[in-house]
C-alpha cells in the first residue's frame, strides 16, 4: 500500500480534513443564517443550566402535543424550533406554548442539510455551554431510568463522568396490520398504536470516513431495503452534547465534529451508557407524507435511489411479523440489549 | 442532646437547609460551612433562611477544592466551634449538605449512647485497601502535590512521575502510620479533642496539606493515635463505581435504602424528592445498620461493567473480535456433510439432541431457519444480501435471539464462506465437517462425472480451503474433521459424538446408524472423476467393487481429534 494512502487512514491527516470540514460546515452555517426568520422569540427565558431541544418540524401538528409533552417530562428547559413551511397550523400552535421559540422558513429542507445549516445557526447562538438535544418531531427518547430520571439528573452525570456526548440507537416502530389501517389522535401516546419493533436484526460497522460506529438493521432494512442494505438506513444517533459553538452536526446527529463527540458505543467494554430513540415514523399519516415527498424530494441526498420506499410506503403496507416485539417499557429495551446502563447505577 | 454535627455545604443549598433542619429539630446543635468558592448573596441567602434556628452556627469560610486540604481546615474549624460552645456534645458526626438521615436522628442518639467512647471512622493502612484508584495508596502520603488532579492533570501525572523517577519521599512526622478511609466520620469528643489539641498539631498540619486527598486520610490517621476504641467503619452509606466517583442516590433506590437500616446516606440527587419526602422513617429503634444488600447490588453492577457480556447487540466485542472470547453469546454447532450422507438429518439431529437445528443458513439463495419461515426471531430474514452484508452480526444475532436453545446449522462448500474465518476463531464454535460428501451429493444427483467435473473442482477446492483454515494455529473452535470414507465405515461412531458434543448428558445413544444413501456405484463415480483428471482427495479412499463390511468394533481406526 501506498504511504500516502496509509496515511490518510490513519489519524493525523484525516483529522486535519476533519477539522477544515468543520470549519466549512460552520461558515456555511454562517452564510445560511439569514433563511430562518424569528417568528416568536422567548430566548430570554432560557436559564443558564436548562437543557435546551433543538427542531426542525413540517406539518407536525399530529405528533407535537405528545412529543411536547414527552420531553417537558424529560425537563427540557426550553425547545427552539424552525418550522418548514408548515400548512397545518404547525406555526400558530407551536407560538403559542410558553416554552417555545420558534423561527420559519421557506427554503429546501435538503438544501439546509436536512436542517442542520439553520439549526447550528441556533446552536450557535443559544447552546453553547448547555446540553443541547436535536432530534426530529418524529423521535422520542427514552434511556435507561428515564422514567424516574430526567435529563436534568442524566446531564449532572454525564458532566460528573467528563462525557460530552451521549448516543442513542434510532428504533423504528410500527403498527400491527397495514400502516394506514392504524387510529391516532393528536395528544395520544404514539407508543399505542406504534406497538412493536424488530428485537434482534441490528448490526454495526465502523464508518468508513468518520470512524464512529455505524448501526443498520431493523424494521425497514427487512422489508424495504433487502436487495441493496448499504442503503438502509443509519440508525445510530447522537442527539444530545454539552455544546460548544465550535461543533457541528454533519448529516442529521449520525456524525459530528469534532468526530470524539459521537464516540458514543462502546461495544466491547459497555462502559457508555445509550438510549434509545423511538422512532414514530409509521403513524398513519405516512401515505400522505410520503405522497408529498415523492413530489418534493427532500428528504434524502440521492432522491431518486429513495423513490421506490416512498412509493411502497404510499401502499400502506404491513410491516408486522409474528416475530416481532411488543414495547412494553424500559427493562425489555435493555434486557435485550438495545440500550445499555452502561457505568451507571 | 449528646450528638453534634458538622455539615459542609456547597451546593444545592435547599436541600442542605432541608438537612440541617432534620439535625437541629431532633435537638442537635450544628455548625455549617459553607465553601468559600459560594458567592456571597446565596451564602447570605443561606444563613437568613436558617437565622430562626438557636442552635446553628457558622465558621468562616474556606475554599474546599476536592481532594484539598480546605476540606479538612472546615472540618477542623467546624469540630472546634461545637465542642467551644456546646460542652454537653459527646460525639461529632461530619455530614455533608448532601447527605441525608436515613433513620430518625434520635435513633442514631441510641446507638451512638449504646456505644459511649468509640469512634466510627473507616480507617485502614495503604496496604489493606482496594479502593484506591489511580494506583496512588501510598505514594499519596511520600510525594508532593502542587497541582491540581482535576484541573491540571497532565502536570500533575507529569510531577508524580518524575518524584518517581528521581526517588524523592517526604517524611511522614514522627508518631502517626498513615491510614485511609472514608471522609465521613463520627468522632467522640475525648478523641477530637485530643486530635485538635495535638502539641504536634503545627507538624501535621504542616505535612497533610500537601498530601493528596488529605480529607480521606487527616482525621483517619491521627484518630489512630488518640483513640481508644475505634470501630472501623462509616456511619454513612456512600458507594463509589469504579472510576473512584460517588454514586449518587435516586429514587429508585428508595427500596434498597429503607431496607438498609443505615442512619445517613450521601450523596443523594437533590430532585430525588421521594428521597426527601419519605426520609428519616424508622426501622425499628434496635435495628443495626446492614449494608449487605447495597454493597451486593453495587459490586455486581461493578462486575458487570467491568467483565460485560458478549454476543448482545450492545456488548457484542466488535471490531476487536479476535481478542477476548469471540462474538457470539452461547455455544452453538457447524455441521458440514453430514445431510449429504443422511437424508433428513435436520430430524435426525433433532430427535436425538432436542436442538434447534437449522438448514443451511448460509446457502447462496437465503437463510434456511429452523422454522423455514422467511423471517427468524428477532426480525432476522433470510435474505441473502441483508445476511452477507454483515454476516457476523448476522450469526451474533441468530446465536443471540435462541441463547436459550441449543443451537446447530448445516454449512458446506456451495454456500457463501465469508463468515469461515469467524467461526474457526470463535471458543462457542464446535464445527464438526465430513469432508468430500459433497461427492455423494452430485453423485445422487445423477450426474456423470464428466458432467459435474468442474463443479466438484470447485467444491473441492471451497472446502479444501474451509479445512485448511480449521487446521490454522489460530483456530479456537472445538474441531472434528473426518473423511467420508472414514466416516461411512463406523458411522455411528462420529454420529454419537456430534450428539454428545450439542447435548450432553441430554444426548441419548445412537444406537443404530440412521438410514444412509446407497452407496452403490459410488466408488466408479469417484473413479470416473479420477479419469476425468480430477482426484477427489478429501472424500477419502473408497475402493471399487462391493463396500467392505462394516469392522467389527474395537478394530476400526482412532480418527484425528483436533480440538484446541
Amino acid at each position: 500500500m501506498p504511504s500516502y494512502v496509509r496515511a490518510r487512514r490513519t489519524g493525523l491527516w484525516l483529522a486535519y480534513r476533519l477539522r477544515w470540514k468543520r470549519r466549512r460546515l460552520l461558515y456555511r452555517i454562517w452564510r445560511k443564517r439569514r433563511q430562518i426568520a424569528v417568528h416568536t422569540d422567548r430566548t430570554g427565558k432560557i436559564s443558564t443550566d436548562d437543557v435546551l431541544l433543538f427542531a426542525t418540524v413540517r406539518n407536525e401538528i399530529v405528533r407535537l402535543p405528545h412529543f411536547l409533552d414527552h420531553y417537558r417530562k424529560l425537563g427540557i428547559g426550553h425547545f427552539l424550533i424552525v418550522d418548514n413551511a408548515s400548512d397545518d397550523g404547525t406555526s400558530s400552535y407551536l407560538a403559542k406554548q410558553p416554552d417555545v421559540s420558534l423561527w420559519t422558513t421557506a427554503q429546501s429542507y435538503r438544501l439546509s442539510r436536512f436542517g442542520m445549516d439553520w439549526l447550528g445557526w441556533l446552536h450557535l447562538q443559544f447552546g453553547h455551554g448547555h446540553w443541547c438535544l436535536t432530534v426530529d418531531a418524529d423521535e422520542l427518547l427514552v434511556y435507561p431510568d428515564a422514567d424516574t430520571r430526567d435529563l436534568r439528573d442524566l446531564t449532572v452525570w454525564l458532566d460528573s463522568q467528563g462525557v460530552p456526548s451521549f448516543g442513542a440507537l434510532m428504533l423504528d416502530m410500527y403498527p400491527k396490520g397495514p400502516l394506514g389501517a392504524a387510529r391516532y389522535q393528536p395528544g395520544d401516546d404514539p407508543l399505542a398504536v406504534l406497538a412493536w419493533f424488530d428485537a434482534g436484526n441490528y448490526h454495526h460497522q465502523r464508518h468508513p470516513v468518520y470512524g464512529n460506529e455505524w448501526i443498520q438493521g431493523g424494521v425497514r432494512e427487512r422489508v424495504f431495503f433487502a436487495d441493496d442494505p448499504r442503503r438502509a438506513p443509519t440508525l445510530n444517533k447522537t442527539p444530545l452534547i454539552r455544546w460548544h459553538w465550535r461543533y457541528a452536526y454533519v448529516s442529521s446527529t449520525h456524525q459530528v465534529l469534532p468526530p470524539h463527540l459521537h464516540d458514543v458505543f462502546d461495544f466491547e467494554h459497555d462502559t457508555l451508557m445509550t438510549g434509545v430513540l423511538l422512532h414514530t415514523k409509521f403513524l398513519p399519516i405516512i401515505a400522505d407524507k410520503s405522497a408529498e415527498e415523492l413530489v418534493r424530494r427532500q428528504h434524502f441526498e440521492n432522491s431518486d435511489l429513495y423513490q421506490g420506499y416512498h412509493s411502497r410506503l404510499t401502499e400502506s403496507p404491513d410491516l408486522w411479523s409474528a416475530l416481532s416485539k411488543r414495547y412494553d417499557g424500559l427493562a425489555t429495551l435493555i434486557e435485550l440489549g438495545l440500550m445499555s446502563r452502561g457505568n451507571r447505577d | 442532646m449528646t450528638l453534634g454535627v458538622v455539615v459542609l455545604v456547597h451546593t444545592a443549598f435547599d436541600r442542605a437547609e432541608q438537612a440541617v433542619r432534620l439535625w437541629a429539630d431532633a435537638g442537635c446543635p450544628v455548625v455549617i460551612h459553607v465553601d468559600r468558592r459560594v458567592d456571597a448573596p446565596t451564602c447570605q441567602a443561606f444563613v437568613k433562611a436558617l437565622s430562626d434556628l438557636p442552635d446553628v452556627k457558622f465558621v468562616p469560610r474556606f475554599r474546599c477544592e476536592w481532594g484539598t486540604w480546605g476540606l479538612v481546615a472546615a472540618a477542623q474549624a467546624g469540630a472546634t466551634l461545637l465542642l467551644d460552645s456546646y460542652p454537653a456534645v459527646r460525639h461529632v458526626y461530619l455530614a455533608s449538605g448532601a447527605c441525608l438521615p436515613l433513620r430518625p436522628v434520635a435513633e442514631l442518639c441510641r446507638y451512638l449512647e449504646a456505644h459511649p467512647g468509640t469512634d466510627f471512622i473507616e480507617s485502614a493502612t495503604t496496604a489493606d485497601v482496594s479502593w484506591t484508584v489511580g494506583g496512588l495508596d501510598m505514594d499519596r502520603f511520600l510525594l508532593r502535590f502542587p497541582f491540581s488532579w482535576r484541573k491540571q492533570r497532565r502536570l500533575f501525572d507529569r510531577y508524580v512521575k518524575l518524584q518517581q523517577f528521581l526517588g524523592v519521599k517526604r517524611t511522614i512526622p514522627a508518631g502517626i502510620t498513615p491510614h485511609l478511609g472514608s471522609q465521613w466520620w463520627c468522632l467522640t469528643r475525648q478523641t477530637l479533642v485530643a486530635i485538635l489539641s495535638d502539641p504536634q498539631r503545627p507538624e501535621y498540619d504542616r505535612y497533610f496539606r500537601r498530601v493528596w486527598i488529605p480529607d480521606e486520610s487527616y482525621f483517619q490517621t491521627l484518630a489512630r493515635k488518640h483513640a481508644h476504641r475505634i470501630e472501623s467503619r462509616s456511619l454513612t452509606v456512600s458507594k463509589f463505581d469504579f472510576q473512584g466517583k460517588p454514586h449518587i442516590f435516586y429514587d429508585d433506590h428508595f427500596e434498597l435504602l429503607a431496607r438498609s437500616g443505615c442512619f445517613v446516606v450521601r450523596k443523594v440527587w437533590p430532585q430525588a424528592d421521594l428521597l426527601y419526602r419519605s426520609f428519616p422513617r424508622s426501622s425499628g429503634a434496635d435495628r443495626l445498620p446492614n449494608t449487605t444488600t447495597i454493597d451486593r447490588v453495587f459490586d455486581q453492577a461493578l462486575v458487570r461493567r467491568t467483565r460485560g457480556r458478549h454476543g448482545l447487540f450492545m456488548q457484542s466485542r466488535f471490531p476487536v473480535m479476535d481478542r477476548e472470547n469471540g462474538f457470539t453469546a452461547t455455544p452453538y454447532s457447524v455441521l458440514q456433510g453430514f445431510d449429504a450422507i443422511i437424508p433428513d438429518f435436520q430430524n435426525w439431529l433433532r430427535k436425538h439432541t432436542g436442538a434447534e437445528v437449522h438448514g443451511h443458513l448460509f446457502a447462496r439463495e437465503r437463510a434456511h431457519f429452523s422454522t423455514g419461515e422467511a423471517v427468524f426471531r428477532g426480525g432476522l430474514a433470510d435474505h441473502p444480501k441483508l445476511r452477507d452484508y454483515n454476516p457476523q452480526m448476522f450469526l451474533t444475532n441468530l446465536i443471540w435471539g435462541g441463547r436459550e436453545h441449543d443451537q446447530c446449522f448445516l454449512f458446506g462448500p456451495q454456500d457463501a464462506q465469508d463468515i469461515c474465518w469467524m467461526l474457526a476463531k470463535d471458543t462457542n464454535a464446535r464445527i464438526m465437517v465430513v469432508t468430500g460428501a459433497w461427492a455423494l451429493a452430485l453423485f445422487r444427483s445423477g450426474a456423470t462425472a464428466a458432467d459435474c467435473r468442474t463443479q466438484a473442482a470447485h467444491l473441492q477446492q471451497v472446502e479444501q480451503a474451509f479445512v485448511q483454515i480449521l487446521r490454522s494455529p489460530i483456530a479456537r473452535a472445538y474441531i472434528r474433521i473426518v473423511s467420508l470414507s472414514d466416516f461411512v465405515r463406523a458411522p455411528c461412531d462420529m454420529l454419537q459424538a456430534t450428539v454428545d458434543e450439542i447435548a450432553g448428558h441430554r444426548a441419548s445413544d445412537v444406537q443404530v446408524a440412521p438410514p444412509m444413501m446407497d452407496l452403490e456405484g459410488f466408488a466408479g463415480f469417484l473413479q470416473d472423476l479420477k479419469n476425468q483428471g480430477m482426484p477427489p482427495f478429501l472424500t477419502g479412499e473408497f475402493s471399487v467393487g462391493p463396500m467392505p463390511e462394516t469392522p467389527p468394533f474395537g478394530k476400526r481406526k482412532q480418527y484425528v481429534r483436533s480440538d484446541k
